[in-house]
């Protein structure tokens, strides 16, 4: 592993100069590549430069017809980039692209990078774990088994949880009910009707034991980032929010290959983000942890330090990441509630920086000085975090 | 309505011995000549030591049940059979594979009851390795 003081010197140079959503929900109007425009217009709106100052681009999207995304967007929006990436590690890819950004600003093959993801995954028929090549590892040995995807990896790796914890469906209840009372506050959240933890235990079974409140919601939508220099930012509409560490890996594809199905790609990248940021997990003031399910939320928290090991159900429980609760997480709903289209990780970041500037209205944290963002892609198969600043670190 | 076919396994010349051998009712997996690790699924070389020398071995077909899950809201092709429990089975050997535990009580099932192999035809060519537990061998 690089020294501290090496890794440092790339993530002092940059800062996120804006952010923004695309319209999020149900969208049968629109198509993939509208929405990553959509997104990176109001972005780029949002922090104040012209797009003629785009010389990075790294996109990803969810649509099969779309092979080489960054590319296309490119062409869409007329960007001509010295630096391109389309790295696909699912939903925590737009945490990996901020450490990208970062490494390749910082490295001067490009000033200002604009981070897109666009998704028609509900109206678009977007399809996961179906057409595959039958050749494939997880075609030959796990398709034909009938285990849903993405859904049932991540019912196995609850049940074996609850098998060596005791964490109990009730717990994992909590973090569902939480991101519903946060989303109430959010006027562009899928749901926003509270529900209690017995409405999520009754809720229909999907695959035991995870039913249908503590799955994702699927939607369309996208979103956009704009990571530039210090300098640059500084000069932008609105304060810069300073990267103060970041880390990025994956374990496995199928879930038959998951080393150990309850320790999540966050062990490693939770560590190494906090030792870049010379930080500790009690140091941040809001978290956005990727939840695509229920579980995803409840090992990530342990993963990356918030709590021991198998504590993760006794840490959520009592309201712990609700409103009011001593461990603010997911103040935007969520992907619970929020909106998921496919792939999550890039509203972690748009949450993590408004929270930092103080622009989320009812549901402000106060003091939020330092926040976490962990995204988690595939089945529980990568995993990237950032810790962003309001301050330079 | 017609339900869609299930998927089904091709081999080619990295699988085919597996299901071979399945269809001949034995469980083959690959083990490694230089560091003698146990290998699934097949490979063109050791993801431990990066060997070629990939042997095709019989195991035991006997393990433990490392998780399961009981499907609920199936896939299309599989919706005429839920609920039905699908798990990770860790073989003796070593070596984890997804498959389907066959059991008329699903509430007995728990983490870590010993299971064996059985195989159940799933098309004129292709035999899958399905799990029993043990104790209703
Ligand atoms: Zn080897």
């Amino acid at each position: 592993m690089a020294s501290t003081s090496r890794t440092d010197s790339f993530r002092s140079k940059v800062a996120i100069a804006g952010v923004a959503e695309s319209e999020v929900g149900v969208l049968p109007h629109m198509t993939e590549l509208q929405l990553h425009a959509q997104a990176a217009k109001r972005a780029l709106d949002d922090a104040g430069i012209d797009k003629s100052e785009v010389d990075g681009i790294l996109s990803l999207g969810s649509a099969r017809g779309v092979r080489m995304p960054s590319i296309q967007v490119a062409e869409y929006l007329g960007i001509y980039p010295g630096f391109t990436d389309s790295t696909s590690i699912g939903g925590c890819s737009f945490e990996a692209y901020v450490q990208h950004a970062a490494l390749a600003i910082s490295a001067g093959l490009c000033e200002t990078c604009l981070i897109t993801y666009g998704s028609t995954q509900r109206s678009g028929g977007a399809v996961f774990g179906g057409g595959n090549e039958s050749w494939l590892p997880s075609e030959q040995f796990e398709a034909p088994h009938g285990l849903p995807m993405m859904v049932g990896a991540y019912a196995l790796a609850a049940q074996r949880h609850m098998h060596l914890y005791g964490t109990t469906e009730q717990q994992l209840a909590e973090i569902a009910v939480a991101s519903r009372l946060w989303a109430s506050m959010n006027p562009h959240a899928y749901l926003r009707e509270p529900i209690s933890i017995d409405d999520v235990m009754q809720s229909t079974m999907i695959s035991t034991p995870l039913k249908r409140h503590d799955c994702c919601l699927m939607t369309d939508g996208g979103g956009a980032v704009v990571v530039t220099t210090v300098e640059r930012a500084k000069r932008a509409r609105k304060a810069p929010v300073y990267l103060w560490g970041s880390a990025e890996t994956h374990s496995h594809n199928g879930i038959s290959a998951m080393p150990e199905l309850t320790v999540t790609p966050a062990a490693v990248t939770g560590p190494q983000a906090f030792a870049s940021a010379g930080i500790r997990p009690t140091d941040i003031d809001v978290a956005q942890v990727y939840d695509s399910f229920t579980i995803t939320v409840l090992m990530s928290l342990e993963d990356l330090g918030f709590c021991d090991k198998g504590e993760g159900g006794a840490f959520v429980e009592g309201g712990r990441l609700a409103p009011g609760g001593e461990f603010p997480m997911n103040t935007q709903g969520g992907g619970l509630s929020f909106t998921h289209p496919g792939m999550y990780g890039v509203f972690l970041i748009v949450e993590a920086v408004r929270q930092l500037r103080g622009e989320c209205g009812e549901r402000q944290v106060s003091d939020a000085n330092l926040t976490l963002c962990h995204g988690t892609g595939g089945a529980l198969s990568s995993g990237a975090t950032l810790i962003l600043g309001r301050e330079p670190r | 309505m017609s339900e869609p076919n299930k998927p089904l396994p091709v081999p080619n010349n990295e699988t085919a011995p597996f299901w071979k051998a399945a269809g001949a009712g034995r469980l083959e997996v690959q083990r490694c000549g230089a560091c003698s690790r146990h290998v699934f699924y097949p490979r063109l070389v050791c993801p431990y030591c990066m060997s070629e020398q990939l042997d095709w071995v019989e195991v035991s077909g006997r393990g433990k049940i490392y998780s399961f899950t009981l499907v609920h809201k199936a896939p299309p092709a599989f919706r005429g059979e839920v609920p039905y429990p699908v798990a990770l089975i860790e073989l003796d050997e070593g070596v984890r594979m997804m498959s389907r535990l066959m059991v008329e009580n699903h509430t007995r099932l728990r983490i870590g009851m010993p299971v064996r192999v059985r195989f159940e035809a799933a098309s004129e060519e292709i035999s899958l390795p399905v799990f029993e537990l043990v104790e209703d061998a």
